[in-house]
């Protein structure tokens, strides 16, 4: 058992995309693996809406690794025997980089609704800050799913210089009104819970019901037909039969109470809102065709989805792919069976991690001189 | 043992020629261009558990329809595109082969044959559908849908204006010089728009 610890990077001030100012900013990070005297073997992990930079390994006197321990590790698909990997929290996150809950310096109290509005790409900023305060110019890759992708994407865009490669799994090159459509009934539920208070609930009582009822929605997309009905079917829950009253009797509604309740206890109301509201901003061509984007684009593309997935479907990994086949990109492109809906992507290892280390091997044999 | 078509095929492309593989399968092909004639080679296939192999392979390769997905490649892009082995495979044979030539170059098409001489035998003796060893489908499992000669091909390019640059004739690993269409059990086709 590995055990890992987080640690800290501060930023005086940042320029956020709406214009505003930022700072001090703290960035929460981890890393896994050494950085090789050439400084060529950094890959930066970029996680997923409510994940964090505890991507891998144990924190000390935990029972549960990180969230991406199955991709990395030593003889992993992110083989930190090879690689260095990097993972930090998103600006905008309440998971130790600064987001809504933080204090702002300005009033000594938490920002709430105070905190600006973020996109994608000031998360991307910040990661190059960071990527840059660890000495590294080029990174192998930059890689991750659902929120991660995107922000992986951006990466190619923004910093084209800076990535050898790019893996973007279970992602898009926009939200599509679907994907917003979600989110609003998420940040309506949370919005629409008294305890919510405009965002100013710290130190008083949460948005609880609210925040649990976006999280129960959030969790059926994340889910798929198939694996909804293998796990719960119709399954009556401590029950012989149908109570024909308001109690509960399905086994799917008690499940989706608990994953709605036990996300209150690990999550902050108004980041969810912020970051739900990044995602939804997040256009990469903004009105362009989407292959002048990737016009100046010098990576390598690895681009992965999962058959069952219907919030970020193959459809629209697909359509970055055409888009950077039409620009001559040098792109892979594999979708990957799995009943598991967008989930997948944090629990189907097997071709998933055969896709990234033989793509990693590659790129870093013809791109970094990696042997 | 290299097998022969790719041999031929290698043979073929020039070095350093961009390469479009339709239906590559598991990438034996394209990574044998890649490192003999240092050709800037990628694939298009339909399986996934075919592009894993792919990239374990070190090329790139990505999913997709060769029926419907070259439209994003502007003309001529490839100096090469290949079907080999893939073309019966494909319903809208005309179209993909449309797209091919105007995306590519040059066209590589390698076939079976499916009037050799067993496959003759089988049908006229027996009354079967041929199984042999270029064949080796039974009716209700093979993955080809479009059943022709090498005869077949070479009027089709003849009716479409397509140009056969150069043919070879293939049979168990040999090549064929004499009464092709008889004793062949492949074909390979340089062809390009006249």
């Amino acid at each position: 058992m590995i055990t890992v610890a987080t640690q800290y990077f501060s930023l005086e001030q940042i320029s956020i995309k709406s214009g505003e100012k930022l700072g001090p900013v703290t960035v929460a990070y981890e890393t896994y693996g050494m950085l090789n005297a050439a400084r060529s073997n950094a890959i930066l992990i970029l996680h997923a809406f409510t994940g964090d930079a505890h991507a891998a390994f144990y924190h000390e006197g935990e029972e549960k690794p990180g969230w991406w321990d199955g991709m990395i590790g030593p003889g992993k698909a992110f083989d930190t025997d090879k690689y260095f990997v990097i993972c930090s929290n998103v600006l905008g996150s309440c998971k130790g980089t600064t987001g809504p809950d933080s204090i702002d310096p300005r009033t000594g109290k938490p920002f709430g609704l105070a905190f600006p509005v973020i996109t994608i790409e000031d998360m991307v900023d910040v990661q190059k800050a960071l990527v840059d305060y660890l000495g590294i110019t080029k990174l192998l890759s930059c890689a991750g799913g659902s929120m991660g992708g995107m922000q992986a994407v951006t990466w190619a865009v923004k910093y084209p210089q800076y990535a050898h490669s790019i893996i973007v799994i279970a992602a898009c090159h926009r939200h599509t009104a679907q994907q917003i459509a979600f989110h609003e009934v998420g940040r309506q539920a949370v919005m629409a819970d008294p305890a919510w208070n405009n965002g100013d609930y710290y130190g008083k009582a949460l948005p609880a019901r609210g925040l649990s009822v976006a999280r129960m929605i959030g969790h059926i997309t994340y889910m798929s037909w198939v694996s909804m009905e293998n796990k719960f079917g119709r399954k009556l829950l401590d029950k012989q039969k149908l109570g024909y009253d308001l109690s509960k009797d399905f086994e799917v509604q008690s499940y989706l109470e608990y994953r709605g309740q036990s996300f209150v206890g690990r999550f902050d109301a108004n980041s969810y809102i912020y970051l739900t509201k990044a995602m939804d901003y997040f256009d990469l061509a903004e009105g362009r065709k989407v292959s002048d984007v990737f016009k100046g684009v010098t990576a390598d593309f690895l681009v992965i989805s999962f058959t069952s997935d219907w919030l970020y479907p193959s459809s629209q990994s697909r359509e970055m792919v055409r888009a950077l086949q039409a620009e001559d990109a040098d792109v892979s492109y594999v979708e990957i069976h799995s009943d598991y809906g967008h989930d997948a992507f944090l629990v189907e290892f097997d071709d998933q991690s055969r896709a990234v280390s033989h793509y990693l091997a590659k790129v870093g044999r013809e791109r970094a001189g990696l042997i | 043992m290299i097998r022969l078509d790719y041999e031929i095929i290698a043979d073929i492309v020039e070095p350093g020629a961009r390469v479009l593989d339709l239906g590559c399968g598991d990438g034996e092909l394209l990574s044998m261009l890649k490192e003999k004639k240092d050709c800037r080679a990628t694939g298009i296939e339909i399986s996934p558990q075919q592009i894993i192999r792919c990239m374990a392979r070190g090329v790139s390769v990505a999913q997709g329809n060769i029926d419907s997905d070259l439209d994003v490649y502007e003309d001529k892009r490839f100096d090469y595109v290949i079907l080999n082995e893939s073309l019966q495979q494909v319903l809208n044979i005309e179209k993909v082969l449309a797209d091919s030539l105007r995306v590519g170059k040059k066209v590589i098409v390698g076939i079976p044959n499916f009037c050799n001489l067993r496959a003759r035998i089988q049908i006229f003796f027996m009354g079967q559908v041929p199984v042999t060893e270029s064949l080796p489908y039974k009716w209700y499992n093979t993955p080809n849908v479009r059943f022709l000669s090498l005869k077949d091909f070479r009027d089709f390019c003849a009716d479409k204006n397509v140009g056969i640059e150069k043919s070879w004739y293939l049979c168990k690993g040999r090549k064929v010089a004499i009464m092709t269409g008889l004793f062949a059990d492949s074909g390979i086709f340089v062809l390009r728009k006249n």
